[in-house]
């Protein structure tokens, strides 16, 4: 099917910006009609620094409401719309239209290896499953200090990459190993844990190396470097799954 | 239908809701209810910093920020509360910092503080260090900190939740409650989106933290669910809502997408430049320039624009100049917002100045808390059992414009006292009759929305309020603008009844959740708007040209909106006032 949403307005007005016309082709499923998956086309009209998740917007509020998708915040610091666009992970409202060459379709698809639910939403319970596993959270032995407990910027800056994740689950379903084995922790339950790993304040490092020691651990890793391309907010993902890997061997963190 | 029972719900699981959660689950058997999984909640898009007197970098104390929180509210901020915000901050912040946050620090591992709008030095005497904070990612680290330490207590979360009633032991819509009748909760009444199916909720205590209401303007910086829920919520069971006239308008939005460029930036040296590149601030605000809080630099923008200054092709918005900072110290301080300015406007904040227009960003106002976060359903008296903390809530300690860094401040503060409250009360409340009706008016409204077999499109109607609200009550607001905008929401109103969704289905259906948030925002418009008429003054992030002066004498009072049935089946809203609470500070000119 084939909706068109807007006529092409040209704008003349000084500094405007262009306007054109893009087709999304949608991955479709909604178990409770019975229908098996299928692909959905539409077009409608973007302007120059609309994202993907503009144009599905324009979808859902101009076409056809049943078209269902998770978004909140619109600018990549919540973690919901993480999808597959022109096969690769991304979140559709970090990524703009004219950076995917809007001759063609852009094919969205919902990130693979988690049960869909519809659409573009997947079940995410097993994702937060594997991040609750590591422990992702400071662990500490003795009193706390009455005030804060020091940590020098050198210290701070160990494990800063890792605390930008968002959990939008990018770099997980990214992973081959993770696609074809349900079971792995996956990047991202990894990455939450060498943000505490090497965290100079934490003492619960060996608690979750043996965690991650574990058969679906972090050995299931095979460096593809999919997470890193994936990660929407530039972690170095598989460097930090080395580094985990590295801590394991040598207990130094 | 399924029925659940604890002691004490929050609904809401941004931090004011988990904060609450982390107190209340030790003490009491605690469920927190959520419409996103909790880090998708927009506390992570907070971006500065939480101000906290900690004088780690230069001398402070809580006082001064008592003080610059009374001031920057211009004097409608209940002074106890500010105070009690102002000492728990320390704490506040401490707290996190234990619970594992990644503060930036000082070269002697101390947590690091950097200046903030309005945030100064005895009185007012110059920029102050007290925000804490960890890059421009303060937000994102407390939301992801308090949802470890909710995974570390094992809190039990319904996610993707939506809560659509709260029961109260009284209709208080009818009007006047019994003299010695105590009004209380009895639970509240949730959506299961991912099923469709209705779970009703008793509790002994609810404490409702669910955000904001930014929704109800086309250009901001909130997230799209931000529709005001829990305040809408309240109003339609009779719960007033405390000083909904007064929103902020935040001046570093991205030109055009309203995407928050944090204020850090300017507390970090940058410097707001019109079309003829003059730092037009120091015409504003002399003394701390850049850094005067929000509503004054919001206005200075808007009339520069007005007058002609602005830049780019339309002349519709004013520059953020960076480009005199280092690249290394704008990478280490403010590595979010450099970026969101690359993807999102194809700018490089190294060599380019942003383009900035003021974008729709906070609500003063809200359901009118207790410094205890007890809720209250007149001037004096509260729901028992009914708690409501962070955005949600009007303690007020943000009075009629909020301080940058106050938010985070507010939802640890609130947020813990709310948890403690919540369970507390519990410990010794009796249960209330939940009716076995109770879900009916839920149900019936979402299946009229679901079952209108044809009608207008929720997101037409959703975006002529958003217009109408954006023209006539942003920054700047006259009679005429507001009596347009009350017009047109009561036509919006109409036309709302007869609108339908075009998903059918159970499943999922976000078309349908959509639908039952544009009901709220329609509520929420509409007392925004009566408030701002009826105040004729200005003050705060209230700017009336008609009535451009601050008038103590009538208006230093907060604004009580009731919804009181009418005729036609439409409540109207009523206004009563209530006094603002002073107790070190009297009222003085606002000048910085």
């Amino acid at each position: 099917m084939t909706a068109l949403a807007e006529t092409t307005e040209t704008s003349t007005e000084a500094g405007a910006v262009p306007s054109f016309d893009v087709t999304l082709r949608i991955r479709r499923f909604d178990p409770d009609t019975g229908a098996e998956p299928r692909w959905e086309e539409f077009t409608v009209t973007a302007h120059g620094t609309d994202r993907v998740l503009d144009a599905m917007h324009k979808v859902k509020w101009e076409v056809d409401g049943s078209l269902t998708f998770r978004r909140s915040c619109a600018h990549g610091i919540c973690g919901s719309d993480a999808m597959r666009i022109n096969g690769r992970n991304r979140l559709a409202c970090k990524t703009l239209l004219k950076d995917l060459d809007p001759s063609k379709p852009i094919v969205i698809e919902p990130i693979k290896g988690l049960p869909v639910i519809k659409d573009l939403v997947v079940d995410m319970e097993p994702f937060f499953a594997s991040y609750r596993e590591v422990m992702p959270f400071l662990i500490t032995n003795g009193n706390a200090p009455t005030k804060e407990r020091l940590q020098s910027p050198e210290d701070r800056a160990r494990y800063d990459d890792t605390t930008k994740c968002i959990l939008c689950a990018a770099c997980t379903s990214s992973c081959p190993v993770f696609w074809t084995d349900g079971q792995y922790f996956g990047p991202a339950a990894i990455v939450n844990a060498h943000r505490f790993i090497f965290d100079s304040r934490d003492e619960g490092a060996a608690q979750r190396l043996e965690v991650l020691n574990d058969k679906e651990g972090v050995w299931r890793c095979r460096t593809t470097f999919n997470c890193s391309e994936a990660c929407p907010r530039g972690i170095e993902v598989t460097k930090a799954i080395q580094e985990v890997k590295r801590a394991m061997i040598t207990r130094a963190f | 239908m399924q029925t659940h029972q604890y002691d004490v719900v929050i609904v809401g699981a941004g931090g004011a809701g988990m904060r609450a959660a982390l107190e209340s689950s030790t003490r009491a058997r605690t469920a927190v209810i959520s419409k996103l999984y909790p880090t998708r909640s927009h506390t992570g898009a907070a971006q500065g910093g939480m101000c906290a007197a900690l004088a780690n970098v230069e001398e402070d104390n809580w006082e001064w920020h008592t003080f610059d929180t009374v001031k920057g509210g211009d004097y409608l901020v209940d002074q106890d509360a500010a105070e009690v915000m102002a000492k728990e901050a320390i704490d506040a912040v401490l707290d996190l910092e234990k619970m594992g946050l990644p503060f930036n620090r000082t070269p002697e591992g101390r947590i690091d503080q950097r200046r903030f709008g309005g945030h100064t030095r005895n009185h007012g005497e110059a920029a102050v260090r007290r925000s804490c904070y960890a890059a421009d990612r303060t937000g994102h680290m407390i939301l992801q900190t308090l949802y470890q330490q909710c995974v570390k207590q094992d809190v039990e979360f319904y996610n993707e939740f939506y809560v659509l009633d709260v029961i109260l032991t009284h209709d208080l819509t009818a009007g006047e409650v019994p003299a010695g009748e105590e009004v209380a909760v009895a639970g509240v009444v949730a959506y299961d989106l991912a099923t469709g199916e209705i779970h009703v909720f008793r509790a002994k205590s609810v404490v409702f933290a669910t955000g904001g209401a930014g929704k109800i303007y086309k250009t901001t910086s909130n997230a799209h669910t931000l529709t005001g829920d829990g305040m809408a919520l309240a109003l339609r069971r009779g719960i007033p809502l405390e000083d909904m006239e007064f929103f902020q308008f935040h001046p570093t939005g991205l030109a055009g997408l309203g995407i928050l460029l944090s204020e850090a930036a300017r507390g970090e040296g940058a410097i707001l430049r019109n079309s003829e590149g003059e730092r037009f601030m120091e015409r504003y605000a002399p003394t701390i320039k850049d850094l005067a809080p929000r509503d004054m630099v919001a206005r200075a923008m808007a009339n520069e624009v007005r007058e002609g200054r602005g830049c780019g092709p339309n002349k519709d918005y004013v520059l953020l100049d960076l480009t005199h900072l280092e690249p290394a110290h704008i990478d280490a301080k403010l590595p979010d917002i450099t970026e969101f300015a690359r993807t999102y406007l194809g700018v490089e904040p190294y060599t380019e100045p942003v383009p900035v227009y003021p974008t729709a960003h906070y609500a003063m106002g809200g359901i009118p808390t207790t410094i205890d976060a007890e809720v209250l359903r007149s001037n004096t008296d509260v729901v028992r059992g009914l708690f409501a903390a962070g955005e949600v809530a009007c303690v007020s300690v943000h009075g009629s414009n909020r301080l940058g860094t106050n938010s985070l401040l507010d939802i640890n503060v609130f947020g813990k006292r709310a948890g403690i409250a919540a369970a507390r009360y519990a410990e010794t409340a009796p249960w209330h009759e939940m009716p076995d009706d109770a879900a009916t008016p839920t149900v019936e409204y979402i299946e009229r929305l679901r079952d209108h077999a044809t009608g207008e499109r929720i997101a037409d109607i959703r975006r002529d309020l958003q217009e109408t609200m954006d023209r006539n009550a942003q920054v700047f607001r006259t009679a005429d603008s507001l009596t347009e905008a009350l017009a047109d929401i009561a036509a919006l109103k109409k036309r709302y009844r007869d609108a339908s969704v075009q998903d059918k289905g159970r499943r999922f259906n976000t078309d349908l959740m959509e639908g039952v948030e544009l009901g709220f925002l329609l509520d929420l418009a509409e007392v925004v708007v009566v408030g701002a008429l009826a105040r004729e003054e200005s003050r705060g992030g209230h700017f009336r040209e008609d009535f451009p002066s601050r008038d103590d004498e009538k208006f230093m009072q907060h604004t009580m909106a009731y919804l009181r049935p009418g005729a036609g089946g439409e409540g109207t809203v009523e206004l009563d006032y209530k006094p603002v609470i002073v107790t070190r500070y009297q009222p003085m000119e606002r000048k910085y």
